[in-house]
């Protein structure tokens, strides 16, 4: 009963198949391909002299390799991002989930899913001309381009990301946890902060996290507005450099098969393995369910 | 620590924070909107968008840019959609309840996850470098492809899902084939939650800019693209550099062409939301 | 159509699901051209049944079954293509199913699954079947019309239609009327009885009162295991087993 209908079939689903695993195939690949250019830095400069030294001065002669004042400059424009996103975020899911009226959730929700869309580059774009400037005359500092205003421009990036995983979460809370608690007799505040909170709070935090990992890999909105500064970071005043600014920046200028150039795929290593650690992480919590 | 007002004043009080927490997340796309449409409408006239740039970039059209974008989102969408709608039918079809299929969801979430610059140097290293294609259309197509390929994925798996499985039963009990099946009594109902991850895939696809970096982007290149080898302007990349690396140039040109762009994107994601509420809406069972 | 002799033969059919057994041990056989009803409790395992010799069981996830299935002599498993099988063994649900497309399309879908184009060949086909359904006159004029706005028993009956037009040899109905007024239910039966004439039918029904109507002979199923079948008058007036008994009085289920 095999004719040449059936193979056509089983040809086709044979791809399908295929295709089904081959995001497995093309991750793996994105680690090798970095692996393969990276570790040739390692050839002759010390991966812990890359990871915690603190000079980055790949065009020098001797070049430094040191990327520590990258990842803190990535640890402080991202916890800048947090301070504001997190709470911000979870408020606003907590408002769409739980209070909203109907109509009005459904404006909200889309005026989410719209600022997700906004392409970074046009966000750092008016980072660079409103919270720039804006920064400069406030505190009076010698230029706007700081790690401030990559935070506040980040923030907006991590904030769709953490109040629609969250508002999935609180959503996904069985109505009897609710009605029990009216029953006896909470308010609907006091039974969003004691009863559905806490039952969402795993989802909750899948949803900062993935918000945290969306921060840590943006390139061009920090580019274009944390200055360009790959020094120790000083505080949140002072220009610095991430990890994710340095690649796109300096990969036009390096010559390819240079320490310089294998120096940015080690970057992308660490990188590629800071995201993938966050969203195992997060994956862990989304499916952590009681 | 007892509180001191009542629980209903509370519940205002709380209520009251929330809203205004919520008006400071949305509050800003408008923001966002209003400040690029007043000082950029005024640059973007038909000249503006047919024609190519002139005085290094200052004055003139964006042409070349949109001509780029519009090459490198339909290459990505090639790529991206046949590939990404078969694994979401394997997902959804074929794929059963075991190790393998945790393990292709964890890779989807973690190519959804990569930085977007990140990418940039996979797309350097196997579509320039490994693969020769040098910078141009086609390795900035595939790394683009390759970036909206979860969003397809994740999109399409869903609108599969959302199908009832007495479809598939019913189509199997009158003598079709798994695939059959797939096609006529699925796919078809299947479809607008497909286009809907489609379009957002290209919005998507169309703002990026770090993965266009090191594969395809070139700023003053002030002709039309060749063919799929050459380089191509691209107008998230022209935003860029006009806005950081070309002084003297007019205001109004940057806020043109971000207009551009944005508009571009923000259109394509409201298309994509309302496919997905008439859809909702009339649905037939 | 064979007008008599077996047409199933059902041999030490054991059916599991991740372990916990569905059917345990089934024996049966199934005459050409007579309608045999299953009645039980719920959980009996009679749609298992019924989906095991069609092979539609196939798609269920952690399925396992033992024994053998033989249709016309041949077993089902290791003779047969499923696609071809389920040509030959048509299966009603319970509630009515029809396809988000329009009347005639539900009816020739299988049809076109088979490759037949011919719009005058599908419309033969099509009005034969809606005609042994007892459908033709209230769907004639409405043919494209969406199968959706048909009334429940309409739709049950299009659901008959559409598995007629293959020219099955076995129809198998899994609590067909379950949904449906009695009316509706009137015309499906009715619809069954002119049907054993061609057909080979297997009805499970939780309504011992229409098994008894309709079947010639009875199945009782309990807990996966096939108690005792037998002919209907037999059945109903004086069963072997005393849990036969005990459920047709209403004892419990």
């Amino acid at each position: 009963m095999y004719d040449s209908k059936r193979l056509k079939e089983l040809i086709v689903e044979v791809m399908i198949k295929i295709s089904g695993v081959a995001s497995i195939f093309i991750v793996a690949m994105i680690f090798l391909f970095l692996l393969k250019e990276g570790i040739f830095l390692f050839k002759t400069y010390k991966p812990l002299d890359f990871l915690f030294g603190k000079s980055w001065y790949p065009i020098s002669e001797p070049a430094e390799f040191g990327i520590l004042p990258l990842i803190l400059g990535s640890i402080l424009v991202t916890l800048g991002a947090a301070v504001i996103s997190v709470p911000l975020g979870i408020a606003a899911a907590i408002y769409i989930a739980e209070i909203a009226p109907p109509r009005l959730k459904e404006i909200l929700k889309s005026g989410v899913e719209l600022l997700a869309a906004i392409p970074s580059v046009v966000l750092g774009f008016i980072g660079m001309v409103t919270v720039v400037p804006w920064i400069k005359s406030t505190f009076h500092v010698s230029t706007g381009l700081t790690a401030l205003a990559g935070s506040v421009i980040l923030a907006f990036m991590a904030m769709p990301t953490i109040v629609s995983i969250a508002e999935d979460a609180l959503h996904s809370v069985p109505k009897i946890y609710k009605e029990g608690a009216y029953a006896l007799g909470a308010t609907h505040w006091q039974t969003i902060y004691r009863v559905v909170l806490p039952a969402a709070s795993s989802g909750i935090m899948a949803a900062v996290m993935l918000g945290i990992g969306r921060v840590v890999g943006e390139t061009m909105a920090v580019m274009m507005v944390t200055g360009n500064s790959p020094s120790m970071p000083r505080g949140i005043l002072y220009p610095v450099r991430t990890l994710t600014a340095t690649v796109a920046a300096e990969m036009g200028e390096t010559v390819q098969g240079s320490d310089h150039y294998f120096s940015l795929f080690a970057i992308g290593i660490v990188l590629f393995l800071i995201t993938f650690a966050i969203n195992m992480t997060a994956d862990l919590f989304l499916h952590r369910k009681r | 620590m007892r509180n001191p007002f009542s629980p209903k004043v509370s519940q205002k009080a709380a209520f009251l924070l929330l809203f205004f927490a919520t008006l400071l997340v949305i509050v800003p796309v408008g923001m966002v909107i209003v400040v690029i449409l007043k000082n950029g409408a005024k640059a973007v006239t038909w000249e503006f968008l047919s024609q190519m740039p002139s005085a290094g970039m200052r004055a003139g059209g964006i042409l070349p840019a949109i001509v780029g974008t519009f090459y490198l989102v339909v290459g990505a969408v090639l790529f991206a959609l046949p590939l990404g709608l078969c694994a979401a039918i394997y997902l959804s079809e074929y794929s059963k309840e075991n190790l393998m299929n945790r393990i292709v969801r964890l890779a989807i979430i973690n190519l959804a996850g990569v930085p977007s610059v990140v990418f940039g140097l996979f797309g350097l290293g196997l579509f320039v470098g490994f693969f020769k294609f040098g910078a141009s259309i086609l390795a900035g197509s595939l790394t683009l492809g390759v970036m909206i390929l979860p969003v397809i994925i994740t999109s399409s798996r869903e609108a599969l899902g959302s199908v009832p499985k007495s479809f598939r039963e019913v189509s199997l009990s009158l003598g079709a084939t798994k695939l059959q099946t797939i096609c006529y009594a699925v796919l078809p109902h299947a479809l607008p939650g497909v286009l809907t991850g489609t379009i957002l895939g290209v919005g998507r696809a169309a703002g990026e800019t770090a993965p266009i970096l090191f594969t395809v982007a070139a700023f003053y290149l002030p002709r039309l693209p060749r063919d799929i080898f050459d380089q191509a302007m691209a107008l998230p990349y022209h935003l860029y550099v006009l806005s950081t690396q070309v002084p003297n140039v007019d205001p109004k040109v940057r806020y043109g062409t971000a207009l551009v762009l944005l508009s571009i994107v923000l259109i394509m994601n409201l298309i994509a939301i309302m496919i997905r509420s008439y859809f909702r809406a009339r649905k037939k069972w | 159509m064979v007008a008599s002799g077996e047409k199933i033969r059902v041999q030490n059919l054991t059916v599991s699901f991740g372990g916990a057994a569905s059917l345990k041990n089934v024996c049966l056989d199934i005459q050409s051209c007579e309608i045999l009803s299953i009645i039980g409790p719920a959980n009996s395992g009679k749609t298992t049944f019924l989906k095991t010799i069609n092979r539609l069981i196939d798609s269920e996830n952690g399925v396992k079954v033992s024994g053998s299935v033989l249709l016309d002599g041949k077993d089902i498993y290791k003779e047969y293509d499923p696609v071809f099988l389920r040509r030959k063994v048509g299966i009603i649900f319970a509630m009515p199913l029809p396809l988000p497309m329009t009347i005639f399309e539900n009816v020739v879908y299988g049809l076109r699954r088979q490759g037949i184009k011919d719009k005058s060949t599908l419309m033969q086909s099509a009005e034969k079947a809606l005609k042994a359904a007892y459908l033709w006159d209230e769907a004639k004029d409405r043919l494209h019309e969406l199968a959706m706005k048909l009334s429940g028993g309409q739709q049950q009956r299009l659901c008959i239609a559409r598995t007629l037009a293959l020219e099955p040899d076995v129809v198998l109905f899994d609590e067909p009327c379950s949904g449906l007024d009695p009316i509706s239910t009137a015309k499906v039966e009715e619809a069954m009885l002119k049907l054993k004439e061609k057909y080979t039918i297997v009805l499970v029904t939780n309504n011992t009162k229409q098994a008894a109507r309709v079947g010639q002979r009875t199945a009782f199923f309990l807990m996966g295991d096939l108690i005792e079948v037998d002919s209907t008058s037999k059945m109903f007036t004086a069963p072997s087993d005393k849990r036969t008994e005990d459920y047709i009085s209403g004892k419990f289920g």
